[in-house]
This record gives C-alpha cells, sequence and structure tokens, in this order.
C-alpha cells in the first residue's frame, strides 16, 4: 500500500494538524484500522468459542438442528459476498489507479450485494420464526422442523444462529452506511478521496472482514458433517 | 534533547486559548479531554467512595446498623461497578496517559482526536446508564455479574447496568486504539523504543490488554442482557447451557482488566522514582519488557478466579503455575524500583511519597496474592475478606495511590498552578496510614474466615473489632481524599504560578510551558538522549546550589551557610 507514490505536495487530502506529513497521517490510519478488526476479531472469537464448547456438547442435536437451515440460501449469500469482495477490492485499486467511474461503479455494486445479502437473510429469518425457532418460551412450538432434536438443545444452536448471524447482519448494515457515505464523497467528487486512496482503503479493509466472518459462519452454521 | 525555543512569553495555553463551554465539549485537544476525564472521574470516584463509607458503616455491628439486607447488596453492587468500571479502569490512562502521552513522545496530539473526545462521550453515556440503573431502584449481584443469578433470577436494573457497562467498554477500546496507534506513529524524531519514558510503554501495554480483553468481555455482557431481554439462551442451564462459561468469558478480560488498571499505576511510579531520586531507573529495559510480560501472562491466568467453580484439578493446577509466574515480572518491577533508590539523591516531595508508599503497598498486595493463586489455601481463602483486602492493596494502594502521585507530580504541568506542598505530604502519610488501617484488619478477619458480600456476622461477634478498626481507617481514607480535593481546587485560584519545570524533572512534558500551549511544541522536537538521562555530577551541584539558596532565604545574616550545607550534605549522602 505504501507503493503510491505522493508526487506532489497537493497530491492528498487534507493533512490533519497532529500529523508531521500525508505518510505518517496515511500510516496512522492504517494500523488505527487493523487495530480495530483486532478488536472485531476478539469480538468474534468470544461467540465462536462458545459455539466450538456447545457443539462439542451437543453434537447430534446440533446436527439435526442445523438441517432445518437452508444450505441453497446460505451458499447463495456466501456468493454473493465473494462477488461483493472481489468488487470492493476492484474499487481499492481503482482508487489508488484514481479511476472514478470504476471505483463508483464497483462501489455500487458492492452496495447492492450487501443488500441482496440482507434481503436472503431477512427471508431465512422469518421462516424460522414461522417455525417457531427463535429462542423463547415458544421456541419448537412446531415440533416437526426441530427434525428429532432435544428442544433446548436445538433452542441453544439457534440461540448462537441468531447471536451470530445477527451480529454479522448488524455488521452488514454498519457495512452499507459507510460504503454509501463513501459513493457519496466519490460521487462529490471529494478532494478527500479523490486524492488520496486511504478512506477507501480503510473501508475495504473493513468491508473484507465482515466478508471473512461470513466465510467462518457459513460452514460452521449450514455445513456439519454427520456425528458418528 | 533539542529542546523548543524559549517559553513563550505569551500567556496563551490549552486552557485559555479558546473560551466557553462549547469550545470544551467539542474539544479534539488530548489535554483538555484529559481534563474532562479529571472531572468525571473523580465525581464517579466520589460516588464510589460514599457506598463504600455505607458499607463500612453498616459493618461496625455485627448485626448491621441501618441498610436492609436487600439495600445492602445494592450498595456494595454499585460500589464495585462504579470503581472498577468508572475509575479504576479509566482514570489513569483516560487522565494522564491522554495528557502526557502525546507530550512525552513529541507528538502534538492523538492520532484520532476526534476518536479520542467520542470516547469522553462513550463513557458518560455509559456512566450515566449506570447510575440511572442505581438510582431507579439498585442492582444488585455484585460488579461480577454472575450468571445464572444476573440473567435469570435478580429483579434489579441488570439490563440497564450491563448496557452501560457495554458501553464503557467501547469507550476503553477507542482509547486503546488511540494510545497503540499514537506510540506507533507519532514519535518525534529520535525518540526510539527504548527512549521512550516507561509511562509511555505501561500505557502501551494496557492499550494492548484493552483491545485483545474489552471485546470479550463486551460480548459477554451483551449476551446476559440478551438472555434477559430477549430470552437468548446462552448461559442458561435449563436448556442445557453452561452458567460457568460465563465466568471463564468475564475472567478473561477481568483479569486482564487487573493489568488493565495497575500497569498504568506502574508507569507513574516509574516516573516518580527516577525523577525523584534523580537517576536513571535501573533496569529500564528489564522494566519495559516486564510490562510486556504482564501484559501477556495476564490472559493466561483467568481460571484461578475459579478453583471452587467446578474447574478441573489438572486445570486449577496450570492456572495455578501461570499465576505464580505473574510474580516473575512484577517483582522485577519492585527490585528495580528500589535498586533506583540505593545510593540515590532521593527528595522526599509529596509525589514520591506516594510512589514510596506504593511500593510497600503493592508489594503486600502482589504477595498475598500468591496465597491466593494456590490451590490449597484459595479454597479457605475464597470469597473471604482476605480476598477483598488483597484486590484493595492492589488497586486502592496500588492504582489509587499511584493515580495520587501522578496528580501531585503532574498537577502543576497540567493547571499551571503549585499547591500546598507541605498539606501534600502531610497528606501522603495520611493516606498510607489509613490505608493500612482499614485495609490490614481485613487479612486477619478473612484469614479468621468472615466472607465478604455478607451483611450480618452476629454469629461470629468476634469480627467486630476488626471491622472496627477497618472502619475507623476508612474514615482517615476518607480524609487523605477530601483533603487534595480542598488544597489543589485552592491551588487553582490563588497557588503561586508554577515554573517548566517544578520538579527539576526530566521529559518532554517538562520542557514546555506549564501549562502547555495547545499544540503542546512549537516545533517538534527532535530527541538525542536517552530517557530519565540524569547526570549525577550536575545533580549534586544542582542540588547544592539550590539548598544554598534555601538556607540563605531562612538564615539571611550568616555568611558561610553555603559551605555549611555542603558539609552537612556530605555527611548526609551517604
Amino acid at each position: 500500500m505504501a507503493a503510491i507514490a505522493h508526487d506532489t505536495h497537493e497530491d492528498h487530502g487534507a493533512l490533519h494538524h497532529q500529523f508531521e506529513n500525508i505518510e505518517q497521517q496515511n500510516d496512522s490510519y492504517i494500523v488505527g484500522m487493523w487495530t480495530f478488526l483486532v478488536t472485531e476479531v476478539m469480538f468474534f472469537g468470544a461467540l465462536f468459542l462458545i459455539y466450538t464448547l456447545y457443539r462439542s456438547m451437543y453434537q447430534m442435536d446440533w446436527y439435526l438442528a442445523h438441517e432445518e437451515l437452508d444450505v441453497k440460501l446460505g451458499a447463495f449469500n456466501t456468493i454473493v459476498l465473494l462477488i461483493s469482495s472481489f468488487t470492493v477490492a476492484v474499487a481499492v485499486r481503482s482508487a489508488q489507479r484514481k479511476e472514478r467511474g470504476l471505483v463508483l461503479a464497483n462501489i455500487g455494486i458492492t452496495i447492492a450485494c450487501a443488500f441482496i445479502f440482507l434481503i436472503v437473510k431477512a427471508f431465512e429469518y422469518s421462516a424460522k420464526f414461522e417455525h417457531h425457532l427463535y429462542p423463547g418460551p415458544t421456541f419448537g412450538a412446531v415440533p416437526e422442523h426441530l427434525n428429532g432434536a432435544n428442544a433446548n438443545y436445538a433452542q441453544l444452536f439457534y440461540g448462537l444462529y441468531f447471536g451470530m448471524t445477527g451480529l454479522h447482519a448488524l455488521h452488514i448494515i454498519v457495512g452499507i452506511i459507510v460504503l454509501s457515505a463513501l459513493f457519496n464523497l466519490w460521487w462529490r467528487k471529494c478532494d478527500s478521496v479523490m486524492k488520496d486512496y486511504i478512506p477507501t482503503e480503510l473501508v475495504g479493509l473493513y468491508w473484507h472482514f465482515v466478508d471473512l466472518v461470513w466465510i467462518f459462519l457459513f460452514p460452521l452454521m449450514y455445513l456439519m458433517p454427520k456425528p458418528h | 534533547m533539542i529542546s523548543q525555543p524559549a517559553p513563550a512569553a505569551s500567556e496563551t495555553n490549552y486552557i485559555n486559548e479558546f473560551g466557553g463551554l462549547k469550545s470544551w465539549l467539542l474539544t479534539g485537544d488530548h489535554k483538555r479531554i484529559a481534563i474532562l476525564y479529571l472531572i468525571s472521574v473523580t465525581f464517579f470516584f466520589f460516588l464510589g467512595s460514599v457506598a463504600a463509607a455505607m458499607i463500612r458503616w453498616e459493618l461496625t455491628a455485627p448485626a448491621g446498623v441501618v441498610l436492609e439486607s436487600d439495600t445492602y447488596n445494592k450498595v456494595f453492587s454499585s460500589h464495585g461497578v462504579i470503581m472498577v468500571f468508572t475509575f479504576l479502569v479509566v482514570a489513569i490512562p483516560s487522565v494522564f496517559g491522554n495528557f502526557f502521552l502525546p507530550i512525552m513522545i513529541g507528538a502534538r496530539d492523538m492520532a484520532f482526536p476526534r476518536l479520542n473526545l467520542l470516547s469522553w462521550y462513550l463513557y458518560m453515556a455509559g456512566g450515566i446508564l449506570i447510575l440511572a440503573g442505581m438510582i431507579n431502584g439498585g442492582v444488585d449481584g455484585g460488579w461480577t455479574f454472575y450468571t445464572p443469578y444476573s440473567s435469570m433470577y435478580s429483579n434489579s436494573n441488570v439490563t440497564l447496568v450491563l448496557t452501560g457497562v457495554f458501553i464503557i467498554g467501547f469507550s476503553s477500546i477507542t482509547t486503546g486504539i488511540n494510545f497503540i496507534v499514537t506510540t506507533h506513529k507519532m514519535r518525534a524524531p529520535g525518540m526510539t523504543w527504548f527512549r521512550l519514558p516507561l509511562f509511555v510503554w505501561a500505557h502501551y501495554a494496557t492499550a494492548v490488554v484493552i483491545i485483545l480483553g474489552t471485546p470479550v468481555v463486551a460480548i459477554t455482557l451483551l449476551l446476559v442482557v440478551f438472555e434477559r431481554a430477549f430470552k437468548l439462551p446462552i448461559f442458561n442451564p435449563e436448556l442445557g447451557g453452561d452458567p460457568v462459561l460465563f465466568q471463564h468469558l468475564f475472567w478473561f478480560y477481568s483479569h486482564p482488566a487487573v493489568y488493565i488498571m495497575i500497569l498504568p499505576a506502574f508507569g507513574i511510579i516509574s516516573e516518580l522514582i527516577a525523577n525523584f531520586a534523580r537517576k536513571r531507573v535501573f533496569g529500564y529495559h528489564f522494566i519495559a519488557f516486564s510490562t510486556l510480560a504482564i501484559a501477556g501472562l495476564g490472559f493466561l491466568v483467568w481460571g484461578h478466579h475459579m478453583f471452587i467453580s467446578s474447574q478441573s484439578m489438572y486445570q486449577g493446577i496450570v492456572f495455578s503455575l501461570i499465576s505464580f509466574l505473574v510474580a516473575v515480572p512484577s517483582a522485577i518491577k519492585v527490585f528495580n524500583w528500589t535498586a533506583t533508590l540505593y545510593k540515590a539523591n532521593i527528595r522526599l516531595q509529596s509525589p514520591m511519597l506516594y510512589a514510596l508508599g506504593f511500593i510497600g503497598l503493592f508489594t503486600v498486595g502482589g504477595l498475598t496474592g500468591l496465597f491466593l493463586g494456590s490451590m490449597g489455601t484459595d479454597v479457605h481463602l475464597t470469597a473471604t475478606y482476605f480476598v477483598v483486602a488483597h484486590f484493595h492493596y492492589v488497586m486502592v494502594g496500588g492504582t489509587m495511590t499511584a493515580f495520587l502521585g501522578g496528580l501531585h507530580y503532574w498537577w502543576p504541568k497540567m493547571t499551571g498552578r503549585l499547591y500546598a506542598e507541605g498539606l501534600a505530604k502531610a497528606n501522603a502519610i495520611i493516606v498510607f496510614l489509613g490505608f493500612n488501617l482499614t485495609f490490614f484488619p481485613q487479612f486477619i478477619v478473612g484469614w479468621l474466615g468472615m466472607p465478604r458480600r455478607y451483611h450480618y456476622y452476629y454469629l461470629a461477634p468476634e469480627y467486630q473489632v476488626y471491622n472496627i478498626m477497618s472502619t475507623l481507617g476508612s474514615g482517615f481514607l476518607g480524609i487523605g481524599f477530601l483533603l487534595p480535593a480542598f488544597y489543589l481546587s485552592k491551588s487553582l485560584m490563588n497557588g503561586r504560578k508554577a515554573s517548566a519545570n517544578p520538579w527539576g524533572a526530566h521529559g518532554l512534558e517538562w520542557e514546555i510551558p506549564s501549562p502547555p500551549p495547545s499544540t503542546n511544541f512549537l516545533q517538534i522536537p527532535i530527541v538525542l538522549d536517552e530517557v530519565y538521562d540524569f547526570d549525577p555530577v550536575t545533580e549534586y551541584e544542582q542540588d547544592r546550589a539550590q539548598q544554598a539558596i534555601e538556607h540563605a532565604h531562612e538564615h539571611p545574616g550568616m555568611m558561610d551557610s553555603h559551605d555549611e550545607t555542603a558539609s552537612k550534605l556530605e555527611e548526609g549522602g551517604h
């Protein structure tokens, strides 16, 4: 990322007063973003730990409970997010090359992918709600959707399913807001993004992280092997 | 160090450059944010102390004095929550770290000033939610919020208070990110890693612990909130959930959080010891690396809070062993500070008194930690007043003493005013004695078996004498906290103006005017010297000259005062 030279002094966004030069400012932003992503890893990490523990305790029930999830929709969403990861990478690349049209197109596709993901997720959630597979006193009121799993352990599974995918969906929503703000800056030809690719890079880093979480969530939630 | 152009004659500084409340509430200046934090943490500390006073008053009689049992539960829970989450975790990093970390490394500000301001607003939002929960019915179950009590049974304001703690967690995280980026990227030319003041090392290590630990406890507490609000069952044993899992996740943060509270205190003490012993700290590298070692090991010892929580014996042995290892880097620090004092030209000014008190109190706190870290004694001592005494020696005797030491040390720099040194010295002694009188009897009464968090002890009236001693001591301690509030505020009104470097200390913060200008440095310094670069010969001569001047002031008639002072010094020097 340091390969992009800053030829002239004017060739960058505004330099804030606390920084000596634009390299220091950009380095700080990048280090700050990575540090933030570390906190995000720890944030999701606790949930993955809980998942690991309970799955190892209730393997068969979780397997039976997970069969109710729609693998096709999950796989579709995975592909959608992978495409969005690609387009956001192209957007960063285009930002470095100052190709505004390409940046706008790719950020646009990324935002569209994020919306598609959420819409599919909404369909999945509503199906689970209809089948009474959401945590609470009425959980498992339609027993045939439990596939014979112990209702209590299945409730733990769906508790984590909603907890983890819900937290992930929240990150997607935040991503849409941030990507839209970035799109707006490019649309209005603001110097802060046109002359400096770092803001685009930061949003890209965040979006890759959100995708990466889903890359772990999809196999863990949808693709359990049958326990022996 | 290539220092600043001579402090400008102009009177513009960070306090008076911009006026009006709005200029404070929307500031990006790390120094102003530190002042906002100083005011807020003092406020929360006061509330926590009031709760502490109520606990102490209640325990003077074996059957209680005024509080109902239910109220007592809420009072000690409030004390713990307020002190831990709104004072100890926050105070030193957010006040002194915020104010001095950028100055010490030669930067104009934090890397992300707006994020820094956001952290204060998050802190206040979380603090207000916590207070709202406490005023509007209170919260019980203690500051640890163990499940399933907190998630399934407690009918107090757990949800509101936990939401507040969750938000304060993000305030910590933003501060941590700022410290890490600032230390990595904002150091002045020549300010290498091993020229960093140990205060900066301590805050860097603290920031690492913050960003690794805080998110885990944040999500854990959020799960409890969700369990209460939306029946999301994670720790619910009725459904096969594991309530002890909460304890694992909670202590995965909350043990390292102990180091979030004490590492910045170590940083302050290193500064005080070096600057008042007028020597480079003995074993600078060892202290720096022991800070990182504590931060690292701190993540591997959480199980020692759970020796009796159904964890396996072998797990207990491993956690016990690693807990013992933490004693090594901690002892390195204590020994190195002590070695720094050896044959040093020690100046017993008020900040130094706090620092010396810290070394003693922290050593007691740390060593009793070993008692609790060994499984055999821990079974006997778990959840007794011995534990209470242990962590108060570390948290109050350590962190709070260091906070006061730092406050006295940097007060002239932060405000530009000198306080009444005589009162300050007396106060350091009051705090030390009051503290020991409060908490040492708790070791004994805990050893005798008095459980923590109990309201009554009428079946064991022999505990009363210790509790009365404790309450008496807490009165002195209260005076020791109120007195600085009095003489420090008084110094703001009519204190003498402080020079740029009233202590003759080393460090970039002492090379700029008191109070510093808004941009800290008129030009970014270039650092050429090692840190704490005291030259013994110069120090000795300066000291002699200073004492001769003081002597001449006291005895204007005596002509040979200079020689007399010098010979006295030589006699007393060894």
